[in-house]
């Protein structure tokens, strides 16, 4: 068992902190202000590759694996999380279901142009009263000819305020519950699909993240993504991998705000002495970063056996819970080291600890984590 | 037009710090990166590329750990890449590393040959006028703008302290590039993947010894070698004057500029 | 036998560049050393012999010139094509050039031409005896010292064989000495054949001009104010003496924040990071946050009236005292210290 990176993902770790640190670093702090994400840096990562990791060549992908798209999860949400969601969305969510279920055309029209660096892609599944009983549909698409036509709202959609793709999920049999539910492949300028105002978050604040609705928009039947009934299914799949991009994000969340806090604590003084030589800060700093490690390893674990086709899903879930849980901690506790200013806007340390609260929740809530797990582990 | 872009890896002086203990580098955990001036030499050629079709081709002089900076100019989107690395060619001056380079060049071929101004750990910024020498063709340095007129004339804009020249010049040449020149790209994340995958064709002393004259290589063919290297004084908390008088602050300020050398 | 010291003496547009008198001061001393002479190289146009005198008052004993229209201005070949006859003719011990932009295209050039050593940007030159073991008598050899590893260390360097020992050394750096008015000297001709060939670049344009604006983050020399100025009128004060010195003024971030300064001057956690050759600190206290951004800096010096002032812990030299008391005055000793040394 090696747990050394290859020298390719070294040197791809590589690019993505001189990318995260060029950047993301000096923008973070506005956007998170202004609320703005800055499509300019959107169109930077499309550019380097950082929005098509783990798709391959054949499609105008970069024909990665799902360790570097790990790599680079944790190294831009280092310098800003929302960076992190946004390719995370893009690339988990949107891309892979049409990776994974999309016919040869599909992937040509719409994969190739999400991967290859032309466009963005959304993922459209939570709604205002469907978030972990994602069973519970209410938007509709009825069949209509050579095209369904479809009905509904979608909420807490990231990337939907300049998405060109929307990958979404809508009921098409009621009585046939979970399997009753197809997946979708909308276009922008498809009429009818409206989005909203980028909704006001705690964290996260730069990222888009919009509610969508659906006013009786027509999308072709070549737009269906697998057959009708598939969608519960290929919403699920793709939340799998998702989950690895969010451990990731939270590992990085926490290991930018523990490098913030030990940079301090070497330089600030008081009672005479720097506060990085008083053992209960050694003490405490040593703790934070054996946790980061922890949860680092879980998640190149997981990433790990997806790239080996094993069944990771529970590796996953682990990855995300324990990673998600501990970014909260560890931030918390960051903000204490620093004290006062740990609290001012002045530091990108609050941001950190705005930012970690949604690891816990969204791509499946901490609660759903461990049903996976429990799940997964036979013990009922 | 095949263009040769010669780069340097260099530790990273900017995060060098010194020991106050021991009064020594602290080298350990200092990354090695791609000579700034050199990395923007590898931008001005992809540029060219770009333009006017062709190649680029990188090579590095170094230790076999050099391989990593040519990975990454192969990431960057260079063509293909050498590594000249021989224990024979190890503790070269200028002069014996501009020879060695220029015989590789000869026998890899180029039309324009663009090479980093200065190296951040050397600061001698010799070896690119110093190979344009040895392969006897003309040298443009301190390039801050090339263009390229019909098939094999460039026109440069060439940097001084007080002014600065357009000067007209036909390929075969060599450029030395000033960071300005162009800002570098990242890596490409495929770019890296395609990057290991090609074979960095590495030159020794036998793959060069028809055309190298030993006499003139490593340190014993160096015409000047280093008597002795010491750091400057640990920064700290250095004197603090309390009781002196406006003028005699004065005097000490001045002094203290000139030992700086900042007057 | 190699002997004397010869300095080539820079020009653009026949005047002679500073650096080649302060190399020429230098060469004095050196050449005292040796039991030899000092001799002012000048490549230029017909009528550059006319700068020979002021080479000679400057302490040259002896000037060599080459004198061609295709020496007017910069340009590689001619001018290594001029110096490496010069060379082969009067066989030199050691070869000073200024490490300018012409200095450090010309002299590498030269020295593989000719195969000898070469020593970039040299801050101290010295002529030491140097024994290859405790057997050998010795010889007189330059030590030429420079700073490397990005200004991180320094190196003295040896040309121990070959001949001439050459050096590209830094402006500024060496110091002239007193001129002597009516001094005599030897100013002998070197005639070069120069064909059509040797101009092989084409010169379209050449375009003068002044030194461009910069940005905080680029300014070699930064006069920092922080509350302890006392208003912001005071800046007027630190932008005079940031003009002696060629630099720029910056600000700590309670300043920028009370409107006295624009906020691309501000050094600092959410300002800029600088690390200028000189960072001066007047009135900043060097809370953490302003620290941050000027600790590389490679000399600071502190001027504040408060002796616990955390500035102090990071400054190679810190006055307790009154800003507005000692700035005027250093403004106007500079002044005179570049007037006197001019």
């Amino acid at each position: 068992m090696d747990f050394k990176l290859s020298k390719t993902h070294l040197l791809q770790q590589e690019m993505f902190r001189r990318f995260a640190e060029n950047e993301i670093k000096p923008l973070a702090e506005e956007m998170d202000e202004t609320e703005v994400y800055s499509l300019e840096l959107l169109a930077k990562m499309h550019k380097y590759g950082l929005m098509g990791i783990p798709f391959s060549k054949e499609y105008g992908g970069v024909g990665g694996d799902y360790l570097a798209y790990a790599l680079c999860m944790e190294e831009v949400s280092k310098m800003d999380a929302s960076s992190g969601i946004t390719i995370s969305v893009h690339t988990s969510l949107a891309c892979s279901c049409i990776d994974s279920f999309g016919t040869e055309e599909q992937k040509q029209k719409y994969l190739r142009p999400l991967v290859d660096g032309s466009k963005t892609g959304c993922y459209g599944l939570t709604e205002p009263n469907a978030g972990s009983d994602a069973a519970g549909q209410q938007t509709k698409a009825v069949l209509d000819g050579d095209s369904y036509i479809i009905n509904g709202t979608k909420i807490f959609t990231t990337n939907s305020g300049f998405a060109d793709i929307f990958v979404m999920f809508a009921m098409t049999d009621k009585s046939l519950g979970t399997k009753g539910i197809s997946a979708f492949i909308v276009e922008k300028e498809m009429p009818g699909l409206k989005v909203g105002q980028n909704i006001k978050r705690m964290g996260i604040r730069a990222a888009s993240n919009c509610e969508v609705s659906y006013e009786n928009v027509r999308v072709p039947v070549e737009n269906r993504l697998g057959k009708e009934g598939d969608g519960f299914k290929i919403a699920m799949k793709a939340l799998d991998a998702g989950r690895i991009g969010i451990a990731a994000q939270a590992v990085g969340i926490a290991q930018g705000a523990l490098n913030e806090a030990i940079k301090y604590v070497k330089e600030r003084k008081q009672f005479g002495k720097r506060i990085s030589s008083f053992q209960n800060t050694q003490f405490k700093i040593a703790e934070l970063q054996t946790n980061i490690d922890a949860a680092r390893l879980m998640t190149w674990r997981a990433a790990s056996m997806k790239d080996n086709k094993e069944n990771f899903g529970p590796a996953a879930a682990m990855a995300k819970l324990f990673a998600s849980k501990m970014a909260n901690d560890v931030c918390r506790d960051c903000v204490q080291l620093m004290g006062g200013y740990g609290y001012c806007r002045e530091y990108p340390i609050e941001r950190a600890l705005r930012d970690a609260k949604i690891t816990e929740i969204y791509e499946g809530t901490s609660e759903v984590m461990k049903m996976v797990i429990s799940g997964s582990m036979k013990i009922f | 037009m095949k263009i040769v872009v010669c780069i340097k890896q260099v530790p990273d002086t900017n995060e060098v710090k010194l020991d106050p203990k021991t009064n020594t580098l602290i080298r350990e955990g200092v990354p090695s990166i791609i000579n700034h001036d050199d990395k923007s030499g590898i931008e001005a050629a992809l540029n060219l590329k770009e333009q006017v079709g062709g190649t680029v081709t990188v090579v590095c002089m170094g230790p076999p750990q050099a391989d990593v900076a040519l990975r990454e100019a192969l990431a960057m989107g260079c063509d293909e890449a050498y590594l000249l690395s021989a224990r024979e060619f190890g503790g070269s001056d200028t002069y014996a590393t501009a020879t060695i380079i220029a015989t590789a060049l000869q026998k890899i071929g180029y039309d324009l040959v663009i090479t980093g101004r200065q190296a951040i750990d050397g600061d001698t910024a010799q070896v690119g006028p110093q190979i344009a020498e040895s392969l006897g063709i003309p040298q443009i340095s301190y390039a801050e703008e090339i263009t390229v007129e019909g098939k094999d004339t460039l026109v440069v804009r060439r940097q001084y302290e007080d002014r600065y020249h357009i000067i007209e010049v036909k390929l075969p040449c060599l450029l030395t590039a000033l960071a300005e020149l162009a800002d570098p790209r990242y890596m490409h994340a495929g770019g890296i993947i395609d990057a290991y995958a090609k074979d960095i064709t590495v030159l020794g002393f036998d793959d060069l010894k028809d055309s190298l004259n030993p006499e003139h290589i490593g340190l014993k063919g160096s015409p000047t070698n280093v008597f002795k290297s010491f750091t400057k004084q640990a920064k700290g908390a250095g004197t603090i004057l309390t009781d002196v008088s406006p003028d005699e602050a004065v005097t000490e300020i001045i002094k203290k500029l000139e030992e700086k050398y900042i007057i | 036998m190699s002997k004397d010291i010869y300095v080539v003496a820079e020009q653009r547009d026949g005047i002679v560049a500073k650096v080649a008198i302060e190399l020429i001061g230098e060469a004095t001393k050196l050449a005292a050393d040796l039991g030899q002479k000092v001799y002012a190289v000048l490549l230029g146009d017909e009528n550059i012999k006319d700068r020979a005198q002021d080479l000679i008052e400057a302490g040259a004993d002896g000037v060599v010139y080459v004198a061609d229209k295709m020496l007017a201005e910069y340009v590689t070949e001619p001018y290594t094509k001029a110096m490496t006859q010069i060379i082969k003719e009067c066989d030199p011990e050691i070869v000073l050039f200024g490490a300018t932009a012409i200095g450090r295209d010309f002299a590498p050039r030269v020295a593989q031409r000719i195969y000898t050593g070469l020593t970039a940007d040299c801050t101290k030159l010295d002529i030491d005896v140097w024994k290859a073991n405790d057997e050998d008598p010795g010889q007189k050899l330059l030590f030429m010292t420079r700073p490397a590893f990005g200004g991180n260390i320094m190196a003295t360097i040896l040309c121990k064989t070959r001949r001439p020992q050459m050096a590209t050394v830094r402006p500024g750096v060496m110091k002239r000495i007193e001129k002597v008015p009516g001094k005599k000297g030897e100013v002998k001709e070197i005639k070069v054949q120069f064909t059509a060939a040797d101009m092989n670049v084409k010169i379209r344009e050449i375009i003068k001009e002044e030194h461009k604006k910069v940005d905080i983050t680029e300014s070699k020399v930064l006069i920092s104010g922080g509350r302890g100025i006392g208003s912001p009128e005071a800046y007027g004060m630190l932008r005079e003496l940031a003009d002696v010195l060629g630099g720029e003024i910056s600000s700590s971030r309670a300043n920028v924040d009370a409107g006295w300064i624009e906020k691309d001057r501000q050094v600092g956690q959410t300002g800029k990071t600088v690390r200028p050759q000189l960072y001066m600190a007047c009135g900043i206290s060097g809370a953490i946050q302003h620290v941050a951004g000027m600790e590389g800096s490679e000399c600071v010096v502190a001027i504040n009236k408060n002796d616990t002032a955390a500035i102090f812990d990071v400054s190679d030299l810190g006055i307790v005292g009154d800003v507005k008391v000692i700035i005027p005055k250093l403004t106007a000793a500079l002044k005179k210290y570049k007037v006197d040394n001019a």
